[in-house]
This record gives C-alpha cells, structure tokens and sequence, in this order.
C-alpha cells in the first residue's frame, strides 16, 4: 500500500482533487437550491410545495448511480451535449439539493414562529425576514447533518467513475490495472477517502464549538 | 414517447434484477443488522478493550465509500486468497458496510435510555443480563426504529452499487436494456420506479412499526401519569420468568 502511495502519489492526488472538486462545487450549487427548495417546501401554497415534495421523493428515493446514468445519457438524447464531469456535477447538485432542502426544513420548522411574526410586525419584508434572521440561524442549527451530507456527497462522488470521470477511484482503477496490486491500490484509495473525510468531520466540530454562541433563543 | 412494449418485452431482464436486487439486499441488511448489534453488545460490554477498535471500524465505514470497499472484497480479495464471486462480495461489502452504521445506531439507541432506569434495576437485584434483555433492549429497539428504517433504506439504495462489480441487479440490468435496445428513458425510469417502491416500502413499515410500538411507550400515552403507569412499568421492569 505504501509503495503504491509512494510511486503513484501525483496521479492518486491528482485524481483526489477532481473528487474534491466535483464534490465541493455540488456541495455549493446544491445549497442555493436547496435554500430555495426548503423554502418551497415551507411554502403555504400546494402549486408551489407539492411539485417540491415530488422533486424531493424522486431524488431521494432512488440510486444515486441510476440518477446518473439517466442524467448522462438523457441529455444528449434531448440535444444537450455536456461533459462527463459537468453532468456528474449537474447530477450531484440535484442529489444533493433534494437531501439539503429537507435538512434546511427540519431547521427551519425550529425556528420559533414568534420570532417570524415579530418581523412580519415590524414590517420586514418575507425575503428580508428568511435572509436575516431564519437562514443564519438554521445554518447553525444545521450543522452536525449538513456535514454528514458534505461527507455523503463526497463518498457518492466515487460513483462519477462510472461515466468516465477520472476522479480518485477511477485513477485507482487505473493504477491497479497497470500494478496488478488491487489490494494495495485500493486501499491508498480508501486511506485517503478516510483522511478527507475526518478532516471535514473535525472541521465541522470547530465550527461548530465556535458558533454554539449565536444563536438566538427564545 | 414513452415505450411500454419495450418494457413488457424486457420484462425476463427486470424481474431477474428485481429479484437478485431484493435477495442480495436482504442478505446484506440482515448481516449489517446483525454485525452490528455484535460490534455495539462489545462496546458496551467492554468499552475499555473493544471501545476503540469498534470505534475505528465505524469511523472506517463511514469515510470510505461503499464502492471502494466492493472493490476490496471484489477484486483486492483474491490477492490475499480471498475469491468471492460477486453476488457475495456484494452481500458481504454491503453487510460489513452497513454494520458499521448500525452499531452506532444501537449505541445511541442504548445511549439514551435514562441511566436511573439502570440504577433503579440495579437497586431491586435485577442481574446484568436481565436488565440487558428486559429493560434495555425492548427500549432501545423501540428507540432505533426511525434511524434503522432510514438506514436501510440507504442501503437498498447503496446496493446499486454492486452492478459495478458486475451482479446483475436492477441497475446492471437496465443498463443492459438501455444498450440492446438505445433507449435510456424507459429502462432507467422503470428500474427507479422499481426502487422507489421497495424504498417506499421500507419506509412505510418503519413508520407503521414506530407507531404500533409507540402506543406501547408508558410515558408519551395518556394525560395522566399514573393511568397506565403501573402496569406498563411491570412489563418493562421484571424479565420473563423463561429466562431465570
């Protein structure tokens, strides 16, 4: 396993940084939408929530790879043509969205509603009202499972191999086939997995002992 | 557009997937739901010599993806003399993958069980073991139910996987629909349609099962705290008499 580390390191980090980067750039996207999603969801309205709900059952009720393979090979049917890397992105993003904008409405079903009617009082306008007082607060109470989806995410990325992505498991494939050493090429790949993801998971802890002050009560 | 001959027609396909998807899930679930209760019954027996070596194996499963662990077991095994055909590597990785979750499941479950209800057995001579069997473990079960529905529901969906390690499951199989015949709409809908409703199954029974066993919890049924009180609190409290 070492020797593997050790010959192959600029391939195998190379490799690691697509993971890194597809994950990540899913990770940001996904949480615009999935702001704007939970909100939908939130919403009083059933034309503007039901579709949501729906958008939500399909995305998580099914295989992330069979989303991806659907993704990928749907688009140049209806004239799309994309790269592999942008559809893996394109397909996290919309995963990752449904899974956010139901962690997002669990924390904004937190929120005292007191807190909402008071603003509406005071004659905060709904956007400011979401914007100011209800994000900041549920992306602190949100913190411990919006890692967990951080992690989840960056461990479903080893699926974008599979149309032809050379992130971090496709580079293993590779090494391996040229090595004859799976075993060991495996696990470097696994090592560094592991290693990603226990530093997001501390980096999730700091912040969140650093935030724990903020937020309002009742 | 959308062609449901050509799915009657592949019909063979789907239902050979559905079926090894189902066998190969259940397999799995049930190793990672057993495993798991092993890893998690050592580490509260003996946190002192199993705490750290459970801990890492739970740390393990879940910074690793379950593709790379297939891969191991697949193609990393027979270097080490291990030779699995795929339907059991599949089995294998998606049990030793799913126990890791588990065990960290149970021991939350057993976690938040109120440590008065133990020094209260302990207080009435109940032993160890029926403490263990009458008190903690009908708790912890009722506890898990929401969190162990969930977890299987991810696993049904993480075995997927496996047609990458060439078991011809649900997945495997549309693939190959899609390739014989150039359509992707079809194949790839029915098949997420076919996991959606096993999803939706499972998720179904969990909340059923929360339910039915949530009208037996002593504290969260009926206003007054001694309507029921008593007698929900003898059939937690002594063991059956089998057991002595």
């Amino acid at each position: 396993m070492f020797e593997i580390l050790l010959n192959h390191y600029p391939v195998l980090l190379k490799g690691l940084a697509t993971t890194l980067v597809v994950s990540l750039s899913a990770i940001a996207l996904g949480l615009v939408f999935g702001v704007l999603l939970a909100f939908g969801l939130t919403s009083r309205y059933r034309l503007v929530h039901w579709p949501c709900g729906l958008y939500r059952s399909f995305w998580r009720g099914t295989p992330i790879l069979l989303q991806l393979l659907l993704v990928y090979y749907l688009l140049p049917e209806i004239g799309v043509e994309i790269a592999s890397i942008s559809a893996a992105i394109l397909t996290l993003t919309l995963n990752t969205a449904a899974f956010q904008a139901e962690i997002f409405r669990s924390g904004i079903s937190h929120i005292p509603a007191g807190q909402i009617e008071a603003a509406r009082m005071a004659g905060i306008s709904v956007w400011h009202t979401r914007r100011r007082i209800i994000m900041p607060q549920v992306f602190r109470l949100t913190l411990p499972p919006l890692t967990n989806e951080v992690i989840t995410i960056v461990k479903n990325s080893s699926l974008i191999s599979v149309i032809a992505v050379t992130e971090l498991i496709r580079v293993s494939e590779q090494i391996a086939s040229r090595t004859f050493q799976p075993l060991e090429t495996y696990l470097a790949a696994a090592v560094l997995y592991l290693a990603v993801n226990l530093v997001l998971a501390r980096l999730s802890a700091y912040l969140e002992r650093r935030m724990v002050g903020g937020l309002a009560t009742e | 557009m959308f062609d449901i001959a050509l799915l009657w027609e592949a019909r063979g396909l789907i239902l050979q997937g559905l079926w090894n998807t189902l066998w190969i899930c259940f397999l799995g679930c049930l190793l990672a739901l057993s495993f798991g209760i092993v890893l998690a019954a050592l580490r509260l027996a003996n946190p002192r010599i199993f705490g750290y070596p459970v801990a890492c194996y739970v740390e393990i499963c879940r910074g690793i993806p379950l593709l790379i662990l297939l891969f191991l077991l697949y193609y990393g095994g027979p270097s080490i003399g291990l030779r699995l055909n795929a339907e059991v590597a599949g089995v294998t990785g998606i049990g030793l993958y799913g126990a890791g979750y588990f065990a960290e499941i149970y021991r939350s479950g057993f976690k938040s069980i109120p440590k008065g209800q133990l020094e209260a057995a302990r207080m009435l001579g109940i032993s160890p073991w029926h403490t263990l069997i009458g008190i903690q473990v009908p708790q912890m079960a009722r506890l898990i139910v929401p969190s162990g529905t969930n977890q299987l529901i991810v696993l049904v969906k993480e075995s997927a996987l496996i047609s990458i390690i060439s078991v011809d499951d649900l997945t495997k199989n549309a693939t190959a629909i899609v390739n014989q015949t150039f359509q992707v709409i079809e194949p790839y809908l029915a098949v997420a349609l076919l996991y959606w409703l096993i999803i939706e199954l499972i998720a179904r029974s969990g909340y059923a099962l929360e339910k039915r066993l949530a009208n037996r919890q002593p504290r969260q049924q009926g206003a007054t705290p001694h309507a029921n009180g008593p007698e929900a609190l003898t059939a937690i409290v002594y063991p059956p008499k089998s057991d002595g």
